[in-house]
C-alpha cells in the first residue's frame, strides 16, 4: 500500500506518520504532486491555523492537486477544516471539496472551554471508516472551530452544540478529531480506510 | 460529553523511571516506553513525562526517549521538566510530543507562554504551577518547590491564561505525597478564575479523592504518579468506579 501524506506548514505531521508505521506501512510525505496523485491513499493531516495554511497550499498549486485527487483522501483536524468551503478562522477561503462552513465554538457557560481538547465521544456514524462500530466511541480532539451537522456529515460529536466530527463525499473522508491519537479506536479508524475499496 | 481525564506522571532521571514500581507485567521496570504503553492499554488518557535530569547529556537522552514514547504510544502525552526557551519546545514537539509543560521558565519570564502560544499555539502549551498554602495564602514555588516566591497561585494561573496556557497543571505542594486528596477548594476557584483547563496534581491516594477533585475540585483532568507506579489504585478500576458516580470517563 502506497500512503502519501501531504507535506505542509501544519503541525503534528510526525504523528501520523508513526501511527502508519505501526499499522505497517511506510509513508511518504511529499508536497511533489505527482506523488501525491500517484499514491493509492492520500492522508491531509495538521494543526494550524487555517489562512496560514491555506495560503501555503495555494502558493504551492497544491490545492487544486488535492482537489483533483480520485483515491480516497483522509482529511485530519484542521485538514478537514480546509476541505470545506470558508472557515471563520481568518475568513478563510478553503478547497471547497463539502459544502460546509467552519464556525468557531461560542461557549454556552463558563466550563465550555475553547479549544475543546480531550476525549469525546462519536455518534450516528455513517462511513466506512467506522466499519464495526456499534456504540459510542471516544476519540480525542483538540479544537477550537467545528464543522455545523450538514448533508456529508459521516459523525456527529456533542460539544455546546450537535456538530460533524467526521465527514464523506465520494472519496474524500475527513475526521475532526485525531485518529492517530485515540488509541485503539482511532487505529481501527485508520486501518478502515487503508481497508477502503475505492 | 466531554470526558474527565486520568493522567499518570512519570518521572524521568537518564533515560529511566525514577520511581520504583511494582506495576505488573514489565519486563524492564524502568523503562518509561513500555510502563507508559501498559497505562495506555490500562485507560490512561493522557500520559505525562518530567525529565528530572539536569545534566547537558541527560537532555538529548530524554530527546531520544521522547523520540521512542511517540512512535509506540497513540494517545497524547506532554513532556516537562528543563523547557527553558522556545527551542525547547521546538526540539521536543519535533521529537513527537503533543504538548510541553513549562513551569519555573515561565514564572521567570512570562513572555515564554506567549512565545510557545504564538508559534505552536495554545494547546500544545502546558503551565505546571506548584504552590503552597500558608497563613498568607496560596504562593507559587520555583525549581521543583524549592525556591517560594512572592507571586500568587490565582494571580499567576490567571496571567498565564491570559498569555496563551492552553492548561494549567496545577500541584498543591502541601497535599502533594500525603495521599489525603486534591487541594479541592484550591482547584475549585482556579476552575472559576481561568477559562482553560485546569489538572490537578498532588494528593491522591484513594479513588475517591478523584471524584472529589472533579466534583469538588471542578478538575477537568487528574494526575497522580504513585499510587498508579504501586498498583495501589488500578486504571480501569477508578474509571468504572468513578463512572458509578455519575462522572463521565472515557472507557
Amino acid at each position: 500500500m502506497n500512503v502519501a501524506i501531504v507535506k505542509y506548514n501544519a503541525g503534528n505531521i510526525c504523528s501520523v506518520v508513526n501511527a502508519m508505521k505501526r499499522l505497517g506501512v511506510e509513508p511518504l510525505v511529499t508536497d511533489d504532486p505527482e506523488k501525491l496523485m500517484a499514491a493509492d491513499r492520500v492522508i491531509f493531516p495538521g494543526q494550524g491555523e487555517a489562512s496560514c495554511t491555506m495560503a501555503y497550499l495555494r502558493e504551492r498549486g497544491l490545492d487544486e492537486v488535492i482537489r483533483s485527487l480520485k483515491q480516497p483522501v483522509l482529511g485530519i483536524c484542521i485538514g478537514m477544516q480546509l476541505m470545506c468551503s470558508h472557515s471563520e478562522e481568518g475568513d478563510t477561503e478553503c478547497l471547497g471539496i463539502f459544502d460546509a462552513n467552519v464556525k468557531r465554538f461560542q461557549p454556552l457557560c463558563h466550563e465550555d472551554k475553547v479549544p475543546q481538547m480531550g476525549w469525546n465521544t462519536i455518534v450516528d456514524t455513517r462511513s466506512q471508516l467506522f466499519k464495526g462500530f456499534h456504540q459510542p466511541e471516544f476519540v480525542y480532539f483538540v479544537h477550537s472551530y467545528y464543522v455545523p451537522l450538514n448533508e456529508h456529515t459521516a459523525a456527529c460529536t456533542e460539544y455546546t452544540r450537535p456538530y460533524s466530527s467526521a465527514l464523506h463525499k465520494d472519496n474524500f473522508y475527513a475526521t475532526q478529531f485525531h485518529p492517530e491519537k485515540s488509541g485503539k479506536v482511532g487505529e481501527r479508524i485508520l486501518q478502515n480506510f487503508l481497508d477502503l475499496t475505492p | 460529553m466531554l470526558a474527565k481525564r486520568i493522567v499518570p506522571c512519570l518521572d524521568i532521571k537518564d533515560g529511566q523511571t525514577v520511581k520504583g514500581t511494582n506495576f505488573v507485567n514489565l519486563r524492564q521496570a524502568g523503562d518509561p516506553v513500555e510502563l507508559g504503553q501498559a497505562y495506555s492499554l490500562q485507560g490512561a488518557d493522557e500520559l505525562v513525562y518530567l525529565d528530572i535530569t539536569a545534566s547537558h547529556e541527560g537532555r538529548k537522552t530524554f530527546t531520544d526517549l521522547v523520540r521512542r514514547i511517540a512512535a509506540t504510544i497513540n494517545i497524547p502525552f506532554t513532556v516537562g521538566g528543563g523547557i527553558n526557551e522556545l527551542s525547547d519546545v521546538d526540539r521536543l514537539l519535533n521529537a513527537g510530543a503533543d504538548k510541553v509543560s513549562i513551569n519555573s521558565a515561565a514564572l521567570r519570564r512570562p513572555e515564554l507562554i506567549d512565545e510557545i502560544a504564538s508559534h505552536f499555539g495554545s494547546q500544545v502549551c502546558v503551565v505546571a504551577i506548584d504552590a503552597k498554602e500558608t497563613e498568607a495564602g496560596w504562593h507559587c514555588y520555583l525549581n521543583g518547590g524549592r525556591i517560594p516566591t512572592e507571586r500568587g497561585l490565582f494571580d499567576w494561573a490567571r496571567e498565564a491564561n491570559n498569555r496563551g496556557a492552553g492548561e494549567i497543571l496545577f500541584t498543591s505542594m502541601n497535599h502533594d505525597g500525603v495521599k489525603t486528596g486534591f487541594a479541592n477548594e484550591a482547584l475549585a476557584r482556579l476552575a472559576d478564575e481561568v477559562s482553560i483547563p485546569v489538572i490537578a496534581s498532588g494528593g491522591a491516594g484513594t479513588m475517591e479523592h478523584f471524584r472529589d477533585a472533579f466534583i469538588q475540585g471542578k478538575a477537568d483532568a487528574a494526575l497522580a504518579a504513585s499510587v498508579f507506579h504501586f498498583g495501589e489504585i488500578g486504571i480501569p478500576e477508578l474509571k468504572s468506579y468513578l463512572c458509578t458516580q455519575g462522572i463521565n470517563v472515557r472507557k
